[in-house]
């Protein structure tokens, strides 16, 4: 190679390599416009901030459509779960002909299929860090917190769409097809999935690896999906499991969707509404329903603030 | 950029123990130094990745521990590894990065093209980055360094693990960015043959700056010519050399080497003494001091010895992440 550097009237770009169009110094790059204007409008802090998150969020999107495998495996499983699981056990447990398992079990998978794809989603920071693209962000004059929130904005959205496609096929498991419960159930789903992704990024934010990010999730949440009330109904239970089921944040979850699908269940007998669907109760007290969505929307906000602060401690 | 004593420790450990330097506007300033010598931290704490212990730096006009969101927005940033989402296209990840770095939306379509254009990829925009060859993520990494207009680009190893032409096209594009965008450039390299294109050169070792000034002066300030000899038998020529002319004298790759003030005017001297005292040379090699030489001179080492570790641990890195996939 020849001439260094510095000979002041700049170096001629031939390399006559290859490509054609490398041949020519290319034309110059236009400025920023008024680069201090530009800086002001930067600084302008919360709507940059604001504005970052939305980017954050938008990753998650494109990512997403751009899988569209993961939204079907996401949909496999709970789907196996109340055809298989709910038709086979069907014929052990009998309601009568009002009702059916599978709509008793429909709450609970749907949580299931949203958990699923929350913790994928929590689980992405993992496989950025792995391959370097967290880096890109955490080195963007932004702050940790915009892209923990974006990040969890993000699954939690492109896990509801999980939802949606259950609310899509509920009326295979009997549950009718009324806007408002429609809107209802995805609204809790929303927020259950926004719990579940700050939570995985607790988790995200100390795992290196995007293998143990899953082994370690995978322990934790089959315990939690058990304990939740998912599967069966929260009355008449021994008092270790009662207590157990008290502790878990699905259950304050799961109950509500449940509460909401019943609501619409005209022609099931009011005993047998209140044996499936008994609420939750604290020592006797009955948990209103707008305390259970608290709960779970607390908790969001603790995980959240939980990650943005271990994320801001990582290089 | 003004570097005034910056120091890190980790416990114990002093990764660099006060440096010092300044950077003008529009300069190339190339950072050597052996593996572990404290590069990758300082080059750290200048883009406030990581706080310094001690001492200060200004980069662009602002301190890097009082102004963190300033400097960042000021400069870009190619690192070693690969930072792209290999899942978006060309033009997606640099969006991402435009929004990131909150480049005016105007501002953002023809600065994308021209930055695309600028390495080359201007037909590639729209293609996914995991169909990309090595050469061109660095490239596209470095498009997207400049995205923001920056005013001082920070290059990591840009030419680490390719091939010798990408090495070439990466840095003309590097050289012509001096002409179109007056960038100032900070850069580490492990190749000597490219830290000759920088206007100045630090090299560090063990954390501190044994060396600074242009790759001519650095030169000029280890003096000495190098001669290498072949002799019948070497550890006689050595003594000989120690005994006649006071230089001490190494057999490195295979033949007998030392340095000397005017080589062309010794050579004549040695083969006299040589003769007289009936120690036959077969060959004689007299070079001008390298700026391998310069390194050597300054951290005991070669870049060769301190490089191996680099290029195999990226191809490793580049080799795990393919089993992956």
């Amino acid at each position: 190679m020849d001439a260094p550097h510095g000979d002041g009237k700049g170096v001629p770009l031939t390399t006559g390599v290859r490509e054609d169009h490398l041949t020519a110094l290319p034309a110059p790059v236009p400025p920023l416009g008024d680069r201090a204007q530009a800086r002001t409008r930067m600084s302008s802090g919360m709507l940059h901030e604001a504005k970052a998150v939305w980017v954050v969020v938008r990753r998650e999107g494109i990512r997403f459509s751009n899988d569209p495998l993961r939204v079907i495996v996401g949909v496999l499983q709970p789907v196996l779960f109340l055809f298989v699981l709910g038709s086979g056990l069907g014929s052990l447990v009998k309601f009568g002909p009002q009702l059916n398992l599978r709509t008793f079990l429909y709450p609970g998978a749907a949580a299931m299929s949203v958990l699923f794809t929350a913790l994928f989603s929590a689980g992405s920071i993992v496989w950025d860090r792995e391959f370097g693209f967290l880096r890109e962000m955490l080195v963007a004059p932004i702050s940790r917190t915009s892209i923990v929130v974006g990040k969890c904005l993000g699954g939690a959205l492109v896990s509801s769409v999980q939802g949606v496609l259950m609310i899509c096929i509920s009326g295979l498991a009997g549950v009718p097809y009324n806007p408002a419960l429609m809107a209802t159930v995805l609204a809790e789903l929303l927020l259950l999935a926004l719990t579940v992704v700050s939570f995985g990024m607790v988790v995200a934010a100390r795992i290196k690896q995007f293998q143990s990010f899953m082994a370690v999730t995978q322990m934790l949440v089959m315990p939690l999906f058990f304990l939740s009330g998912a599967m069966y109904p929260l009355s008449g239970l021994p008092a270790w499991l009662r207590a157990l089921t008290r502790v878990d944040p699905l259950t304050y979850a799961v109950d509500p969707i449940r509460k909401a699908v019943f609501e619409r269940l005209t022609n099931v007998p009011p005993r047998l509404k209140q044996q499936l669907v008994p609420g939750v109760t604290w020592n006797g007290w009955h948990v209103p329903l707008g305390l259970e969505l608290g709960v779970v929307a607390l908790m969001a906000l603790a995980f959240i603030t939980v990650a943005a602060l271990e994320f801001r401690k990582t290089d | 950029m003004v570097v005034d004593d910056l120091a890190k420790d980790y416990g114990e450990v002093k990764a660099v123990r006060g440096v010092s330097f300044e950077v003008g506007t529009g300069e190339t300033f190339g950072f050597l130094g052996p593996n572990g010598a404290g590069k990758t931290t300082t080059i750290g704490m200048l883009c406030t990745l990581v706080r310094p212990t001690a001492g200060r730096a200004r980069v662009a006009g602002y301190d890097v521990s009082q102004r963190r969101a300033d400097v960042r927005r000021s400069i870009g940033l190619v690192f070693q590894d690969p930072t792209l989402d290999n899942y978006l296209t060309a033009e997606q990840n640099l969006r991402f990065h435009a929004e990131l770095y909150g480049v005016p939306r105007a501002a953002v379509r023809s600065r994308l093209g021209a930055v695309l254009e600028l390495v080359g990829l201007a037909d590639k925009g729209k293609s996914e980055v995991r169909t990309f060859s090595g050469g061109m993520k660095r490239r596209l990494e470095i498009a997207r360094g400049l995205l923001h207009a920056p005013v001082v680009l920070f290059l990591d190893e840009p030419t680490i693990g390719l091939d010798p032409q990408t090495r070439r096209l990466i840095w003309d594009y590097i050289r012509s960015l001096k002409t179109t965008e007056g960038t100032t450039i900070f850069m580490t390299t492990h190749y000597m043959d490219e830290a000759e294109y920088c206007d100045r050169i630090g090299i560090i070792d063990k954390g501190q700056i044994v060396a600074m000034g242009t790759p001519e002066e650095l030169k000029a300030s280890v003096g000495k010519d190098r001669v290498q000899i072949q002799a019948d038998n070497a550890p006689a020529a050595i003594a000989a050399l120690k005994e006649h002319f006071a230089l001490e004298a190494a057999v490195h790759e295979g033949s007998v080497a030392f340095s000397v003030a005017n080589g062309g005017e010794f050579v004549p001297k040695l083969f006299a003494k040589f003769g007289e005292l009936g120690l036959p040379v077969r060959s004689v090699a007299v070079s001008r001091p390298s700026l391998d030489d310069v390194f050597l001179s300054y951290t005991g080492t070669t870049i060769r010895d301190a490089e191996v570790s680099g290029p195999n641990e990226w191809m490793r890195r580049m080799a795990t992440g393919r089993g992956f996939r």
